[in-house]
């Protein structure tokens, strides 16, 4: 499967109210007692360059792992973009050792469940099991990141499966598609202008060669951290991971080219037709993504901006959208706060019955100029805060989700380590703050508009049959 | 109210203590005749609550169907004490996620807080009076009412909405479930429809609560006393019966979608059914099991004809559907279908071999913790038991009574809940 968010912060709503000293005091001293407190997560590099990072967790007798792969659709070129997401599928079709869809039916017949899934940053497979069955997975995970087997009659079957996941997950749905819309149209130059998935043409003309090559690029020790948390001992982990994935041969990894985005000169706007009842409007700006989380700040107050706007009832895009204005169904906010590529802050509505797009891309626009321009109330910063630091809360009830967080930091360049101290920055910011990224960063220069127009099912003429699948 | 930054911040920091995995289930019934279901887990500072009722959709009546969805969500919108935006901010600033569960038997809502006095108590304050104290003001009403209708006008052009629709209606054409909310039947729902479907349905008999986190017994006796005090009596869970139509029906209903959405189905199976195990095992092996199973071995695997395809038995309070679907490029639909009459015409004619046999048991019984090792997770299946008074020793009990399933009673439960021929098939966007 694909997945286009990496790290989705939720929106909500703020407001501060005082932060005195003594509140100050009671947070450094909680920090002070965390390392005695509870067990850090261990770490461990071995000698082929494979990233270990191990977290304990003993509320049930269960283990995650999910090994991080850094190659996504970021890292494709035009004409074969969806290969990270092909070669994602074909990571269960077999090794030397492991028959064709077998490794799902071993980590069944163990209790477990696996899956993965391919994002524009990386690729990502994982295993949920009873603790005692972890070196198996192990095991198995280390055979498929050296010994897959591409064979070229399992692909031509496969690649058909992923050009109807493409109907499914796309083609057939208008939301999706204006997504997809709208990021080929704010981004010319950085690879996040093609969708995950990959253009249906790409797509009928991949190769199993295509595929190998990925593979043969990005699938390396050197180039995958490996996430374990649940109910085990850090040092028998390491132990089992220098047995099963310490004897994989190093690789030389292709090198990675900056592919920065140009500024962005003046508003971009694409309208796009599909068969559905309410218009529905996607905004995107450009935003900055978290780099250095000691000293970035505007990331965690754009984060905090988003919060205020959308993702929660008392937010204000609903609040005056929905509400009171009732000229949409339903309106959010969205922010990826961890990138390797570039940020952007993305804002939707979808229409009320009888009101027009254009009425509802203005109401967008001077809700988020109001934000520049009178910034947001003490309340607003306040409930923002208690939300996202709920959020890192709630996060720690699933195994696998700690297992995400840790991942999503090492793949984006961050450490493990900054899962502790991004909850801190996120209480720093200041109303001023979040005004400020607002003025700076929610600005026409920097938006792309892209807007659903919606086509009525009787008119249309049927869609024509897709051609054959490729070889 | 000031909920505190950094007594969040400290709890985040130091929560990570050790704790119990076994599952000690506490039970008792509140003054009002509601039902309880609690596991205290310290290890989080979270506490998770479900309340439900019999209010699902199989209570609405067909020609206000959409009537209990909206009653639902009219509850959050504002209480004798409290504005619509009160709500909406009390649960924002307590830090909680408030979520609607709504399907064919329940209505209610899940709330997750910090388990922190301040913020719980904002949080369940808010949730007694959406229980117990709704306002339903007219122009809340009426927004809603012309979102509803929006929403489902909107759902309505999409293929797998379409389908849905129609596989319900063709399932339980003279019983509830098989009803959908539409555009016109949302239209004529008025504001007295939807504060005596308040009144006759939120109603303690039929009601449970579940609670799960980081409180003590006397702490969760007082919450559930808080969330159920003032409910009047009766409510009890009433359906009619469903049985499947003698023969299936099949519907092609034109769509321009690029694939064709292929679903099966019909009525099967109760909660209560003592041929619930055999069922899920077989279905496992059926459609159930993801990539081990036979559907997905024979379309996606073999053919490369969908990305998704499955078979799940939905056990609801009358019997709930046995349902088959799958996604396909619109000139394989026929194909696909063939394909997937031929797994079920199979199964049911010799049921799964011994060898598929132990591996669904190795995977259901060897994966039944992976069942329960959230909060959240165990907040559904808490919740499941307490709705449907399932026994108390359901969860203890559940990987021995898969163990304990035979190849008989697979095929002999298959033979007595599916008839092949009154499978109703609905495809939408097919080829013409």
């Amino acid at each position: 499967m694909t997945e286009p968010n990496r790290y989705r912060i939720a929106t909500s709503d703020s407001s501060i109210v005082a932060m005195d000293s003594r509140l100050l005091a009671v947070i450094l001293a909680a920090l002070a007692l965390a390392p005695a407190a509870r067990a850090e997560p261990r770490e461990a590099t071995l000698a082929n360059g494979l990233r270990l990072v191990v977290k304990e967790d003993h509320r049930a007798p269960t283990v995650v792992q999910q090994v991080w792969y850094r190659a996504g659709s970021m890292d494709e070129s035009p004409g074969t973009t969806g290969v990270a997401h092909v070669l994602e599928h074909m990571m269960f079709k077999g090794t030397r050792g492991v028959g064709p869809e077998e490794f799902s039916r071993l980590v069944a017949g163990a209790g477990g469940r696996d899956n993965a899934f391919t994002s524009t940053d990386y690729t990502v497979y994982h295993e949920q099991v009873h603790r005692d069955r972890l070196p198996f997975v192990m095991r198995l995970e280390a055979d498929r990141m050296a010994n897959l087997m591409i064979r070229p009659v399992e692909f031509a079957r496969e690649i058909k499966v992923v050009m109807e996941e493409r109907r499914l997950s796309t083609e057939d749905q208008p939301r999706a598609l204006l997504d997809e819309t709208l990021l080929a149209t704010a981004f010319s130059a950085h690879p996040y202008k093609w969708p995950t998935i990959g253009w249906m043409q790409d797509l009928q003309n991949m190769t199993w060669k295509d595929a190998l090559s990925w593979y043969q690029n990005w699938y390396a020790p050197n180039n995958a951290t490996v996430v374990v948390v649940g109910d085990v001992d850090p040092e028998q982990v390491i132990a089992w991971a220098k047995r099963y994935y310490g004897p994989l041969a190093r690789k030389p990894i292709p090198a990675r080219k900056p592919q920065s985005e140009p500024e962005q000169r003046g508003m971009k706007r694409v309208i796009l037709k599909a068969p559905a009842e309410l218009a529905y409007v996607r905004f995107g700006y450009k935003a900055p993504a978290l780099r250095d989380p000691a000293t970035d700040w505007e990331p965690f107050a754009i984060a905090v901006l988003v919060k205020v706007l959308g993702g929660n009832d008392a937010a204000r895009l609903n609040q005056v959208l929905v509400r009171e204005r009732r000229i949409a169904t339903s309106a959010g906010a969205e922010y990826e706060l961890l990138s390797r590529g570039p940020g952007m802050v993305l804002l939707n509505a979808a229409a009320a019955q009888g009101h027009a797009r254009g009425e509802l891309e203005s109401a967008l626009r001077e809700l988020v100029a109001g934000v520049a321009a009178q910034g947001i109330t003490a309340e607003e910063l306040q409930r923002a805060k208690v939300q996202l630091l709920a959020q890192f809360m709630y996060r720690r009830d699933s195994f696998f989700a700690q297992a995400m967080e840790i991942g999503e930091l090492e793949s984006s360049g961050l450490s493990f380590r900054d899962a502790d101290r991004i909850p801190e920055r996120f209480k720093s910011i200041t109303a001023e703050q979040v005004q400020s990224v607002a003025a700076k960063y929610l600005v026409d220069d920097g938006l792309t508009v892209a807007v659903l127009d919606p086509q009525p099912l009787a008119r249309r003429a049927p869609a024509p049959a897709a051609p054959a699948a490729a070889h | 109210m000031n909920p505190s930054l950094s007594a969040i911040l400290m709890l985040l920091l130091l929560a990570a203590a050790p704790a119990d995995a076994r599952v000690q289930i506490e039970h008792w019934t509140t003054q009002s005749g509601v039902r309880v279901y609690f596991v205290e887990t310290r290890a989080l500072p979270i506490v998770d609550v479900a309340v439900e009722f019999a209010a699902g959709s199989a209570y609405d009546p067909r020609e206000r169907a959409g009537l209990g969805q909206l009653t639902l969500t009219l509850l959050k919108g504002g209480s004798a004490r409290f504005s619509e935006a009160d709500m909406d901010r009390r649960i924002a600033d307590a830090g909680a996620q408030l979520r609607d569960n709504f399907d064919l038997d329940r209505a209610g809502f899940a709330l997750r807080t910090l388990s922190s006095e301040a913020e719980r108590k904002l949080a369940v304050d808010t949730l007694a009076d959406m229980l117990l104290s709704p306002r339903f003001a007219n122009e809340v009403f009426e927004r809603e009412k012309a979102r509803a209708i929006a929403n489902a006008a909107e759902a309505e052009t999409q293929p797998d909405h379409i389908a849905e629709k129609r596989l319900y209606a063709l399932m339980y054409p003279s019983h509830p479930y098989g009803s959908t909310a539409t555009p016109a039947t949302l239209a004529t729902i008025t504001r007295e429809d939807v504060e005596r479907h308040y009144r006759a349905r939120y109603r303690a008999a039929g009601a449970a609560v579940t609670i799960v986190g980081d409180l003590s017994i006397d702490a969760a006796k007082s919450l559930a006393e808080q969330l159920t005090a003032r409910l009047a009596q009766g409510g009890e869970a009433a359906l009619p019966a469903a049985s499947p139509p003698a023969t299936g029906e099949t519907a092609r209903v034109a769509h321009p979608s690029a694939q064709s959405h292929v679903v099966l189905g019909e009525a099967a199976l109760t909660r209560d059914d003592p041929d619930y195990f055999p069922l899920l095992v077989g279905n496992y092996i059926l459609g159930g099991g993801g990539f081990a199973s036979r559907l997905m071995t024979e379309v996606r695997s073999k053919h490369g004809l969908a990305y998704s395809v499955y078979s799940y038995f939905y056990p609801y309070a009358q019997r709930g559907p046995f349902q088959v679907g799958l996604q396909t490029r619109r000139d394989q639909a026929n194909e696909a279908l063939k394909r997937v009459q031929g797994v079920i015409a199979e199964f049911m004619a010799r049921g799964p071999t011994a060898a598929e046999l132990k591996a669904a048991k190795q995977s259901l019984v060897g994966g039944f913790p992976l069942r329960i090792d959230t909060n959240r997770k165990l907040l559904e299946q808490l919740s499941t038991i307490g709705f449907y008074k399932l026994p108390l020793d359901w969860l203890e009990a559940y990987p021995a009574r898969l163990d304990a399933v035979t190849l008989d009673q697979i095929r002999g439960a298959f033979a007595r809940h599916i008839a092949p021929e009154k499978l109703a098939v609905v495809i939408v966007g097919a080829a013409e």
